[in-house]
């Protein structure tokens, strides 16, 4: 499985979390996500068939919150540690739609 | 009370003199700060502290314990917080260069209620970037260096606040552990580290990096000290809704010095290959000391142990790829400066911000998750952890505890396992079943080897169960005595 | 011979929920606050912060639900659907895919051609994203995250219309329905209820579907039948020229009348869905369901039984006053606080709508308490004001909401009832208009409708048009 790791997945993966990799970056990381993957395959020996896939170890449901304001104004604090702010808003190079 | 003696007290004795008015908060306060000045260059425990702030909340708080407010164990007691927990007012960086310059405006929940039990932030401790890595090295602030032997790591991803309880830089600490990262480093410096079950400790406020698998614990002198500090940190809390309410949170009350017909396994597959005849040895030592004092030990099969690291690295990964999305240079950290738009300042922040494990982590993550890999990574490997939570159930249905290594070797020297990173993943392969099941485990030292670096001896218990670990930790502790640490 | 075509639409129709608080945290929902006053480290993405759901949220998607023919998931979970946009402040959209809350349902519209169903696919719970300004003068954007967390449904209808008056059907349908359940005020121009068109051709007889499009910012039912009669005659120019239809995202924009593609380089459609650690899957009991179901209001056909058979009104009116819960709710409160029917009806019909419509408002934004339309009407009934004053009087209260009583003695505006006074007005309209009052005596009954007003205009509008009526009837024998 681990050639399915070349230069074009390295790039779309690459497109999918925001990290731009030198070259020598692109080579490591093939090579260390090749070798990952080889060993996760690993997961195939194993028989999984009618087996629930478990995202939660306790079986805890309805967690819920009551539909009651608990915040005030904290605009001050949440911009606090903003990079760019204006007029009370964070500032961002400029999107296209 | 003369400070090196001062030092060497464990977290409740020195509450407990505080107490009695034998010393006092400030005393203590200035002890510490006296030690890392001492040892600080060396060991680089810590990324911030903040002496003058430390020690002007160590006077307020003695002011309490005078006044009758503060009664507990921990009041007054120094304490280092692993830094990817939120600390209102104080730097919080997760050892990464992408969050240099974050200063929380709100504190983790299990802060909160260290500060409600009266112990004073020293500082925050180093760690792996985001916690990712056994050996606190992947830090952009530098590598912290194990107290027993500064050429060797002080393991990770908690090293930080390990090598800190070590050193005596502080009394006891809190980590984080989403495949061992309390429990390896507190092993790797001679020290007791304990993973609570998961939901047991809130997360708020702890930076994620395997939401699924993350729980913060305390690292500490003693098992004592573990049991005080998980019962002032355990907390039901709505902001969490993995958080689980519990009403069986007195932990000390676990401390008993008697393991007479505890029922404890050894699982066979964890004494195979890779693990060092030493640790080995060491770990088989503790086994029949227990026995000695009455436990019921014996060897038994776990099954699926080899299948365990697979398993965590993709989910780890897959929710960390997700967790780390949030760091992007906009609602603060670092912002790339020379990027030309949005795109450009994305990849140039991210880039730029991790380190190369972070980096590794989040491209394979976002790999196992992309389209067309989801079912045959990601859906896959929840359903081995299903398979292997039942294997866990099938063996605390005839155990109490199960007992084993918490890693295959003692710690490496610095530099040796960022070489190869699949060497270092593997050595977690005793610590993630627990995380994986999220099952509560400790790691008590229990020897050392031939280069004098401790050894340590995990003890897992089924969920909710910490008490059965503490009591037999706590009888192990005692029963081997002072003189052999 | 020319081909012909058939459209094939589905819609995905997303609506803010009507609840107080954010989807995950307690921040106000509330519109129009300053820049980021409504936000907390959880809805801005702060390191550490943690998602717990509001039950109201739940509670809404599932009557919905109920009320759409779904079936409810008994078990349903939240993903992660991951993507870097600034007005996303994790990175991330908390939603669902695999499991969403409610499946397999459908609404029934009236058509020219008879009534008939629309399925719908599912119905899922999602948090909103922030607001974007764009800076021109600076080049850059600005972010406020006030609407980040607030809660969202995306209903996800099948393929099943075929015509800009079947969408348009569909969509008024479903936002009475929401109404209603008073689970959002549903308004297309404020963006409390979004609709995304996919549309796709094919000649008609065809078994497979064409590709299709999707289609963003229609912000009126005006502009969404524009855009499918825009998007309809562009896709056939493109197979008639033999050129392949590609699936996109395309914007529409109204005032061109035409749409463009979204498109970006930098951007993967690929989501990586997955369950969200962070949020506990949602369990669903039967209690709970029976509870909803016992909860779920009248809707507009039983309302509009109803309302012929207990209230006698004209189909006319029913047609109007069912149209928007809001207005059904100040009827049905002005008839129990005890004014006639019909009355009530009448203020709706004329006032209320003439002056909705020179304002161009929507019947959800009437502001007027029941109690002072009741009051407005008692003070008519009792001929306290004449009809020329009420209306003048209902101007003010429509716009001010004022107590009609209050404003009437405030402004002295109550018909005089003094019959002497009345009778010397009258005298003196007689005596200083002895033209018209030939006139009248020599059989030209319309002249009396001269000395009325005259009458009305030295009394400043306070009499009773009848009363002063027969009273010159009367004097002039």
């Amino acid at each position: 499985m681990a050639n399915l790791i070349n230069d074009e997945t390295i790039e779309y993966v690459g497109i999918l979390a925001k990290l731009e990799l030198s070259g020598e970056e692109k080579e490591a990381a093939k090579k260390s996500m090749g070798e990952m993957l080889d060993y996760i395959d690993k997961l195939n020996e194993l028989d999984t068939t009618g087996v629930e896939p478990m995202s939660h170890v306790f079986p805890v449901q309805n967690v819920f919150r009551e539909d009651v304001v608990t915040n005030g104004d904290r605009s001050g604090s949440m911009l606090q540690n903003a990079p760019d702010a204006r007029d009370s808003m964070f500032v961002v190079p400029k999107t296209f739609d | 009370m003369e400070k090196e003696h001062l030092l060497s007290l464990s977290a409740t004795a020195l509450g407990a003199a505080i107490k009695a008015g034998k010393t006092t908060a400030v005393e203590a306060m200035e002890a510490v700060f006296g030690r890392i000045g001492e040892r600080e260059d060396i060991n680089h425990c810590y990324i911030t502290v903040d002496k003058d702030a430390a020690l002007e909340k160590a006077a307020k708080i003695q002011k309490r314990i005078e006044a009758g407010e503060l009664t507990g164990p921990l009041a007054g007691v120094p304490v280092a917080v692993k830094d990817n927990l939120c600390t209102e007012g104080m730097l919080t960086t997760c050892a990464s260069r992408i969050l240099e310059n974050f200063v929380p405006t709100y504190s983790a929940e299990a802060v909160i209620n260290l500060e409600k039990a009266g112990a004073v932030l020293i500082g925050k401790t180093n760690m792996d970037e985001f916690a990712m890595g056994s050996t606190t090295e992947t830090s952009y602030y530098g590598a912290t260096r194990n107290p027993h032997a500064p050429e060797h790591v002080p393991g990770g991803s908690s090293g930080g606040s390990a090598a800190a309880v070590a050193s005596g830089e502080c009394f006891f600490a809190l980590g984080s552990d989403t495949g061992g990262s309390i429990r390896q480093p507190a092993s790797y410096c001679g020290i007791v580290g304990m993973k609570p079950t998961y939901g047991t400790v809130s997360r708020y406020g702890l930076v994620a990096y395997g939401s699924s698998l993350d729980q913060i614990g305390p690292l500490a002198k003693t098992v004592e000290d573990c049991a005080a500090v998980l019962e002032a940190i355990a907390s039901h809390d709505e902001k969490d809704s993995t958080s689980v309410r519990r009403e069986d949170t007195d932990f000390t009350s676990g401390l008993i010095n008697d393991v007479k017909g505890m029922r404890i396994g050894i699982p066979g597959d964890y004494f195979g290959e890779g693990l060092d005849p030493e640790v080995r040895e060491a770990v088989l030592q503790a086994a029949e000391l227990l026995k000695a004092q009455g436990a019921v030990v014996e060897e038994f099969d776990l099954s699926l142990v080899e299948y365990a690291i697979p398993t965590y690295y993709t989910i780890a990964a897959a929710e960390a790829s997700s967790n780390l999305e949030r760091f992007d240079g906009i609602k603060y950290g670092y912002r790339a400066e020379d990027a030309e738009g949005l795109h450009q300042m994305y990849k140039k922040t991210r880039s730029g911000g991790f380190g190369p494990e972070v980096k590794r982590r989040i491209m394979l993550g976002s790999f196992v998750l992309s389209s067309g890999y989801y079912d045959a990574y990601y859906l896959k490997a929840l359903k081995v952890k299903a398979m292997m939570k039942k294997a866990f159930d099938r063996a605390f249905e005839k155990y109490d505890l199960i007992l084993g290594p918490v890693a295959p070797t003692t710690a490496p020297k610095l530099g040796e396992s960022l070489s190869d990173p699949m060497k270092m993943y593997l050595g977690d392969i005793y610590t993630i079943s627990a995380n994986l099941a999220g099952l509560p485990g400790i790691s008590v030292p229990c020897g050392r080897d031939g280069k004098g670096l401790p050894i340590g001896l995990q003890l897992m218990g089924d969920c909710f169960q910490e008490k059965k670990l503490i009591r037999a930790a706590y009888t192990f502790e005692q029963s081997r005595g002072e003189g052999e640490k | 011979m020319a081909k012909e075509y058939e459209t094939v639409i589905g819609l995905e129709v997303h609506v803010e929920l009507a609840t107080k608080t954010k989807i995950f945290c307690g921040c106000s929902t509330s519109f129009g606050g300053r820049p980021n006053t409504h936000t907390c480290p959880v809805c801005t993405g702060m390191p550490g912060s943690l998602p717990v759901l509001n039950k109201k949220v739940l509670e809404y998607a599932v009557s919905v639900g109920l009320a759409t023919n779904c079936n409810i998931t008994r078990y349903c979970k939240f993903d992660r659907k991951n993507y870097f946009y600034p007005d996303n402040p994790q990175n991330y959209q908390i939603s669902q895919l695999y499991l969403p809350i409610c499946r397999d349902g459908y609404v029934e519209i009236e058509t020219a051609g008879g009534s008939r169903k629309v399925g719908i696919h599912e119905i899922h719970m999602e948090e909103d994203a922030g607001k974007l300004i764009h800076d021109e003068w600076e080049d850059c954007t600005l972010v406020d995250y006030n609407r980040s967390g607030v809660p969202l449904i995306e209903i996800v209808s099948q393929p099943d219309m075929r015509s800009a008056e079947e969408v348009i059907a569909y969509l008024e349908k479903l936002r009475l329905i929401i109404q209603y359940l008073g689970a959002s005020d549903c308004k297309l121009q404020e963006g409390s209820m979004r609709v995304d068109v996919n549309l796709s051709v094919r000649e008609v007889g065809a078994e497979q579907f064409g590709t299709r499009t999707e289609m963003k910012n229609l912000n009126s039912f005006r502009a969404i039948a524009r855009a499918i009669q825009g998007e309809r005659e562009r896709q056939i120019g493109l197979l008639e020229e033999g050129k392949a239809v590609v699936q996109e995202t395309r914007r529409w924009d109204d005032a061109k009348e035409t749409s463009y593609a979204m498109r970006s380089k930098e951007d993967a459609q690929d989501y990586r869905y997955f369950p969200d650690p962070d949020l506990t899957p949602v369990g669903i009991s039967e209690e709970y369901l029976e509870e909803l179901r016992a909860r779920q209001p009248e809707f507009r056909t039983e309302k509009m039984a109803r309302y012929k058979s207990e209230y006698e009104l004209p189909d006319y009116d029913i047609e109007i006053i069912t149209g928007s819960k809001h207005m059904a709710d100040l009827f049905e409160a002005t008839v129990a606080l005890g004014s006639q029917p019909k009355k009530v009806s009448n203020w709706l019909m004329g006032e209320t709508l003439r002056l909705l419509k020179e304002e161009e408002l929507d019947s959800e934004d009437i502001r007027f308490s029941p109690e002072n339309l009741g009051k407005l009407i008692a003070l008519t009934e009792s001929k306290a004001i004449n009809s020329t004053v009420a209306k003048e009087v209902f101007e003010v209260m429509f716009r001010e909401d004022v107590d009609p009583e209050r404003y009437v003695e405030e402004k002295g505006l109550k018909t005089v009832t003094d019959e002497s006074a009345l009778r010397g007005t009258v005298e003196e309209v007689i005596a200083s208009n002895p033209q018209s009052v030939e006139d009248y005596k020599n059989g030209k009954e319309k002249a009396i409708g001269f000395l009325v007003g005259q009458t009305m205009k030295a009394m400043k509008g306070k009499a009773d048009p009848a009363g002063v009526n027969r009273l010159l009837k009367e004097l002039l024998g």
